[in-house]
């Protein structure tokens, strides 16, 4: 499973890159969230609000910051 | 109480049965809202006066009921405020705006642009992406620098506050001038073609469409997310907020009756001029700067000035100019400046002309 944070650099941004990384640790994933801050790419995937969470090349949602709790039980979802 | 845990799973079928006590809570807090409200005055007349025995006249006494009596009425208005605007936002999106701008005429697009600028949720640091996704998708240049524009300056924490400080008919002046120098400058920017000073990666953007699934939300998890704007929104701008009213009390309470009249009344021709451009590298927001203008108006700023002053700080901040940077060259980002910055100065002269 492969998740990325799309956003500026932000404060928002990096809370969720945070989050993220506690929610993937949190079920013993060995991978980590990878933040992307170039505007192209952003706009490639159609997102105008940041921050953006993006599993598998798909984007989960965009223009907040869920919890750790949600954000687990979103991962895994998708891991299983 | 069911109503205390949010459950966030998406349920096939939307559970509604929370939103019953969502509005009875919804309701008590209200309640309580109003309450504390009329409280607010007598209460710091009764702690400051009796209790700490400070006298109305003192200017310690005065700065000090001035500071609590704002931060604990601020503090309500913008909670309220926040909370009403941050439900009502969760009916719009920017993709939404967006489809509604394409294919618009000139003078409905521009004056909706302004509209959807205010209601549109969206975080200062999501101008850029909201910048390219609305040009590379074919809205007009213009259009989408009026939506920019009008986002900062007509937010609904300026206009809780200016109503706070002024009243509600100055707040009105301030929303009506604010919306129509975005407008303008933006009808100025389409006017003059200025699209090749956009840098050019911009055009060669392809932008994707976001598939969410969009199920609309229940009342109760409209009320939690708003909730939680307006605890992220406090949890931003309360620095600046203390700072500001702490200024604004000390100037009320110290600064001479009159002190600023002399050099920033409205009988002086440059002071709006130097309120525009002490603005710009002042990086505060609307939340920070309204205690203060407040204050310096009270001893004698013009209110056309100080409200100039205002809008200068919130509506062209250096740091979203070095984030517009990114996608609009030099010269645009320069225009960009002077037309809003003309903007605001034609308000300033104005209201200290008629009023």
């Amino acid at each position: 499973m492969q998740v990325t944070v799309l956003g500026a650099g932000c404060a928002n941004c990096h809370t969720l890159q945070d989050r993220a990384n506690q929610a993937l640790g949190h079920l013993g994933a060995d991978s980590s969230a990878e933040l992307v801050t170039d505007y192209a790419v952003i706009a490639g995937y159609g997102i105008m609000n940041t921050p953006a969470l993006v599993i598998d090349e798909q984007v989960v949602l965009a223009g907040r910051i869920p919890s750790v709790a949600e954000l687990v039980s979103m991962f895994a979802g998708r891991q299983s | 109480m069911t109503g205390l845990t949010v459950r966030r799973r998406r349920l096939p079928m939307p559970g509604r049965s929370g939103d019953g006590a969502s509005w009875l809570r919804l309701g008590a807090a209200a309640g309580l809202w109003v309450a504390v409200f009329m409280a607010n005055g007598p209460l710091w007349d009764w702690a400051v006066h009796d209790l700490a025995g400070l006298s109305v006249d003192s200017r310690l006494g005065d700065g000090v009921h001035f500071f609590f009596y704002d931060t604990v009425k601020i503090g309500l208005l913008l909670g309220g405020i926040i909370f009403a605007v941050a439900v009502l936002r969760t009916f719009i999106s920017v993709e939404r705006t967006r489809e509604l701008l394409g294919g618009r005429g000139q003078v409905v697009g521009y004056v909706l642009a302004a509209a959807l600028g205010v209601a549109t949720p969206f975080c200062s640091c999501s101008a850029v992406p909201v910048f390219i996704g609305f040009v590379a998708a074919g809205v007009p240049l213009g259009m989408t620098m009026t939506f920019l524009i009008a986002s900062p300056l007509v937010n609904e924490v300026a206009v809780v506050l200016v109503a706070g400080s002024f009243g509600w008919d100055v707040a009105a002046l301030y929303v009506a001038t604010g919306l129509s120098i975005a407008v303008v400058a933006g009808v100025v920017i389409g006017r003059l073609g200025l699209e090749r000073w956009v840098e050019p990666f911009v055009y060669q953007t392809t932008v994707g469409t976001l598939h969410t699934a969009r199920n609309s939300p229940s009342w109760q998890e409209r009320f939690t997310l708003a909730r939680a704007e307006v605890a992220s929104i406090i949890r931003r701008i309360w620095p600046y907020l203390l700072v500001g009213i702490g200024i604004g009390a000390t100037i009320h309470g110290w600064a001479p009756e009159d002190f600023f009249a002399r050099y920033a009344g409205p009988d002086n021709p440059f002071a709006v001029l130097v309120a525009v451009v002490l603005g710009i590298p002042l990086y505060s927001n609307a939340a920070g700067t309204i205690p203060l203008v407040e204050a310096l108006h009270a001893k004698g700023v013009a209110l056309g000035t100080s409200l100039a002053f205002m809008m200068s700080v919130v509506a062209l901040s250096l740091p979203e100019m070095v984030l517009l940077r990114r996608v609009l060259r030099p010269r645009l980002l320069a225009i960009f400046i002077g037309v809003v910055g003309t903007g605001i100065l034609a308000v300033g002269y104005l209201f200290n002309a008629v009023l």
